[in-house]
């Protein structure tokens, strides 16, 4: 218990400490008034969609009993891609819908929170609370998703197509302040609903029949919290993008810091550990990188890269 | 009734119908009573054009579908195929090595590139599935679908580095458009793999009962999994190389034939290949019919039905369980 | 008292569980006993809602079970199923705490930590109460989770085979506890047991099912005589009283030879 404390106190003056260094490091005083409101906004983002993905993880993770699933497997990227790949192809690149990101982001949350509670609710029933096979069947219409995208991007111009490539990964870059604020209020809101839950979640870690045998109404409270889960990953997506890795990766780290089924500590734990991830992303984007590759490739890429690790280490002991 | 139609001279006989219709099915009209006076050009889009797609079309069908079999027997999981292994998105990683190295790769070069990391993926996946104590039979797929994700994020992060992620993704969709004579021969190399697989059906079935059971009947159980790998890894990397991806073909033909065939691979091997070519075949038709004067590419038609049949397949299991 | 009525479970067209209504004494240990697939697991999860039934009713003191309030209920029955492995980092303290989650959910209070703490001294965890489950052996671990159910303080405990995977030693220590529990606390103890000679020697009630069916419900001695087991388990079934148990004997061949010389072997446990 103590040292638990003390590391997510440890995790915290980390992320304050990398969010300082990132607003202030190289900072030029001749275009100071440009530089500083556009990393502060990327600074308030960051939280958000860190904080999103990670109560959104460990609550999906603590429903399937299983450390290796995340929410954005179901195809989330692909339905994304989709969304963004129409409407280029069906509107054109100088449409609105692509560049009002006030549409863009409501269209896109639409559709995300449509399909995920498709998925999550319609498919429980049809599945009889089979989560895996949920979760392939989610797969599947991603692929199937994902291979209409790639039959319209055949063909659009290759003009066209950089424009949309822009908005296919999750980027910190260019994010409308507008936006900030109403992700920012959903997602506190989801956090109220979810901070009275936190115990029953230790509970449903022990798995259905303990669950049910302790008192907690299962299915009722799966099913709110999985639409919890459904409105947090799409508004983090909506905003910046999908970050498919994202969440697999910290919650598992979190796991390795802290040892403890304890959601109060798991939710911290985890949410302060994908800021600092996100932060370092930000950082070796665009001091490394000089702006010239998308963050959630480069989280995709660490993060996928440990899952392998995670899967061949796992039962060997 | 379907169990009856299910024969292999019914089946051939249909092949057979569905091969000439492709040869007059698309954008320049040529009639089949124009048969014996073809002028010059008509003639030449037959020969170069029409023949190289329905025989890309047969190998191509045939090898996913055969491939998916074995790895279905090796792995005794019938929601494993190369779509689910992430055996294509291994292959389409290496072909972007390869072209990233030597930017004037040829065909057989990016083949190899593409076989050896397709062999590289299957042995990983195989190894991360021996180490899972819980096999659920969902569980498995899904894992070989994760795994399949993170190569294609590698893949998108290499492409985008090099500016050629449109490329890539036009050239990794599958369509048989532009197989034209000159650039499907390297789908010749699959029949002679066709026949080692013939060679071993048998042992596959048993090497798929496990490690103890297989050894204990006197069989080299490392060395037979890892041929069964290598002839999947290598039959699928030369179809994502000439023709690009056909989403769930490996997974949906033999889980069809087995329901009305029953599981014996030697049994039924040939069965599953005429069907995968069948069922490729009727897609390509259909893209060429449905919005002619244009082509719904291959790729797409089959992972739209192709996905509806995996749903169904999975929820007759739910159904039974 | 529970009065269970006429429930049935189907599985698409396969019928699982066929029309069972059993009365549950109050006070008493009560076991469910019959061959495999019988439908003894069925039948306990439908009772305490793990499962859904096709048909049929279940009474908790003349009140229907499924439209109380969850939380409500878990202060009456709770339910020990037997697969329980967690991939969680837990300790058997904190496990046991579990229990209390009903009550207090999940803010203990003094009162509910005197209760773990009683719960732990009585299945003689102490020494264990800061190790992680995981780092237990299988008695032990059956321990800490029977304990989970002790302070949950229901009136009524199902357990389901709580002695699969356990020795002999570890069996017998465990239906030791659950007689005292049942004498000392005034709980009534279901639990789906395999082996007929602990069925015979524990508990007060039997209910042996067949097929899906009830084949006979009853008193211990009323249940274990040759004539309703050979019936139920389909074999030759010798049952031979010693020190006042009813011992059954249904090993091929050896029943022609001296029994009582037998018995006392079986007992001591060489056989």
């Amino acid at each position: 218990m103590h040292k638990n404390t003390k590391m997510i106190i440890l995790l915290a003056i980390l992320a304050v400490g990398l969010l300082t260094f990132y607003t202030l490091y190289g900072l030029n005083p001749d275009i100071y008034f440009y530089q500083m409101p556009s990393r502060l906004k990327r600074i308030v983002a960051i939280v958000i969609v860190a904080v999103a993905i990670a109560v959104s993880t460990v609550i999906f993770q603590t429903i399937v009993k299983n450390r290796i699933l995340t929410p954005s497997i179901m195809g989330l990227d692909s339905v994304y891609t989709f969304i963004q790949t129409a409407i280029v192809f069906l509107a054109g690149v100088s449409s609105p819908l692509l560049l009002n990101s006030q549409y863009n982001y409501f269209l896109s949350m639409g559709v995300l929170v449509l399909f995920t509670l498709f998925v999550f609710k319609f498919l429980f029933k049809v599945t009889k609370n089979n989560i895996f096979l949920l979760l392939l069947i989610g797969i599947i219409l991603g692929t199937f998703f994902g291979n209409l995208s790639t039959f319209m991007q055949i063909l659009i111009s290759p003009e066209d197509f950089s424009i949309l490539q822009g908005t296919l990964f999750g980027s910190f870059n260019a994010i409308d302040e507008s936006l900030l604020g109403i992700t920012g209020i959903i997602v506190i809101v989801m956090l109220v609903f979810v901070f009275k839950d936190f115990h029953t979640l230790d509970v449903l870690s022990l798995g259905r029949d303990h669950a049910l045998n302790l008192g907690i109404n299962y299915d009722r409270k799966v099913s709110y919290l999985l639409i919890i889960v459904a409105i947090l990953v799409s508004v983090s997506t909506a905003l910046v993008g999908p970050i498919m890795f994202l969440g697999l990766l910290v919650v598992n780290l979190a796991h390795e810091l802290l040892k403890t089924f304890r959601h109060s500590y798991l939710i911290l734990g985890t949410a302060l550990i994908s800021i600092i991830t996100l932060v370092i992303g930000q950082m070796v984007v665009q001091f490394v990188f000089g702006n010239n590759i998308e963050l959630s490739v480069i989280i995709n890429l660490v993060g996928g890269v440990y899952f392998i690790y995670l899967m061949l280490r796992r039962n060997r002991t | 009734m379907i169990q009856k139609l299910f024969r292999i001279d019914i089946l051939i006989f249909l092949l057979i119908v569905l091969s000439i219709i492709s040869m007059f099915v698309g954008v320049s009209q040529i009639h089949i009573s124009d048969i014996f006076n073809l002028t010059e050009n008509q003639m030449s889009i037959l020969i170069h054009s029409r023949l190289p797609r329905t025989v890309s079309i047969i190998i191509a069908g045939a090898s996913l579908a055969v491939c998916g079999l074995v790895m279905q027997q090796l792995t005794r999981n019938k929601f494993v195929s190369p779509t689910t292994a992430g055996t294509t998105e291994w292959a389409q990683l290496g072909i972007l090595l390869g072209l990233i190295f030597f930017p004037a790769l040829s065909m057989m070069g990016r083949l190899f590139f593409a076989v050896a990391l397709a062999l590289l993926g299957t042995m990983l996946f195989m190894s991360i599935i021996t180490r899972i104590k819980f096999k659920d039979v969902i569980f498995v797929p899904l894992i070989g679908m994760m795994l399949g994700g993170v190569v294609a994020s590698v893949s998108t992060f290499l492409a985008l580095r090099a500016d050629m992620l449109q490329a890539i993704s036009g050239w990794m969709h599958g369509s048989f458009s532009t197989l034209i004579s000159g650039k499907y021969e390297i789908l010749y190399i699959s029949i002679p793999l066709f026949i080692v697989v013939f060679l071993y059906a048998s042992q596959f079935t048993v090497a798929g009962m496990g490690e103890d059971f297989s050894t204990n009947l006197g069989m080299n159980y490392k060395l037979i999994v890892n041929i069964g790998l290598f002839l999947t890894a290598a039959m699928t990397a030369i179809v994502v190389v000439s023709v690009g991806m056909l989403p769930f073909l490996g997974l949906i033909v033999p889980n069809i034939v087995s329901i009305f065939r029953g599981d014996h691979l030697k049994g039924t091997l040939t069965i599953t290949a005429i069907t995968g070519a069948i069922f490729v075949m009727i897609c390509d038709i259909l893209g060429r019919v449905v919005i002619a004067p244009y082509e719904i590419s291959v790729g797409l038609m089959i992972a739209t039905i192709g996905s509806a049949i995996f749903l169904i397949l999975i929820f007759r299991r739910v159904k039974d369980a | 008292m529970i009065s269970v009525k006429g429930i049935t479970k189907k599985y698409g067209s396969k019928t699982v569980v066929d029309d069972v209504s059993i009365d549950i004494e109050k006070g008493k240990i009560t076991s469910l006993i019959g061959p495999n697939g019988a439908g003894k697991s069925t039948v306990i999860s439908m009772i305490t809602r793990l499962l859904d039934k096709n048909s049929g009713e279940v009474l908790l003191e003349g009140d229907n079970i499924f439209t109380q309030p969850h939380g409500e209920l878990a202060k009456k029955i709770t339910i020990l199923k037997q697969a329980n492995h967690l991939e969680l980092k837990i300790t058997v303290r904190e496990l046991i705490s579990f229990g209390r989650f009903p009550y207090s959910k999940g803010r203990l209070t003094d009162e509910d930590e005197q209760i773990i703490d009683e719960a732990i001294s009585y299945m003689g965890l102490k020494e264990f109460e800061e190790r992680y489950i995981d780092e237990l052996s299988g008695g032990q671990r059956q321990r800490a989770y029977i304990a989970m159910t002790i302070a949950q303080d229901t009136e009524y405990i199902f357990l389901d085979e709580p002695l699969n995977n356990l020795d002999m030693k570890h069996s017998v220590q465990i239906m030791q506890i659950l007689r005292r529990l049942c004498r000392d606390k005034n709980k009534t103890i279901i639990i789906v047991i395999h082996d007929i000679n602990f069925a015979s020697c524990y508990s007060d009630n039997i209910v042996a099912l067949k097929d899906g069916k009830i084949a006979i419900s009853g008193t211990a001695n009323e249940v274990i005589t040759k004539e309703v087991l050979e019936g139920i388990y389909e074999m030759e079934i010798n049952i031979e009283s010693i020190c006042g148990h009813r011992i059954c004997f249904y090993f091929d061949g050896v029943i022609e030879g001296d029994s009582t010389e037998l018995a006392a072997n079986y007992l001591i446990g060489n056989a």
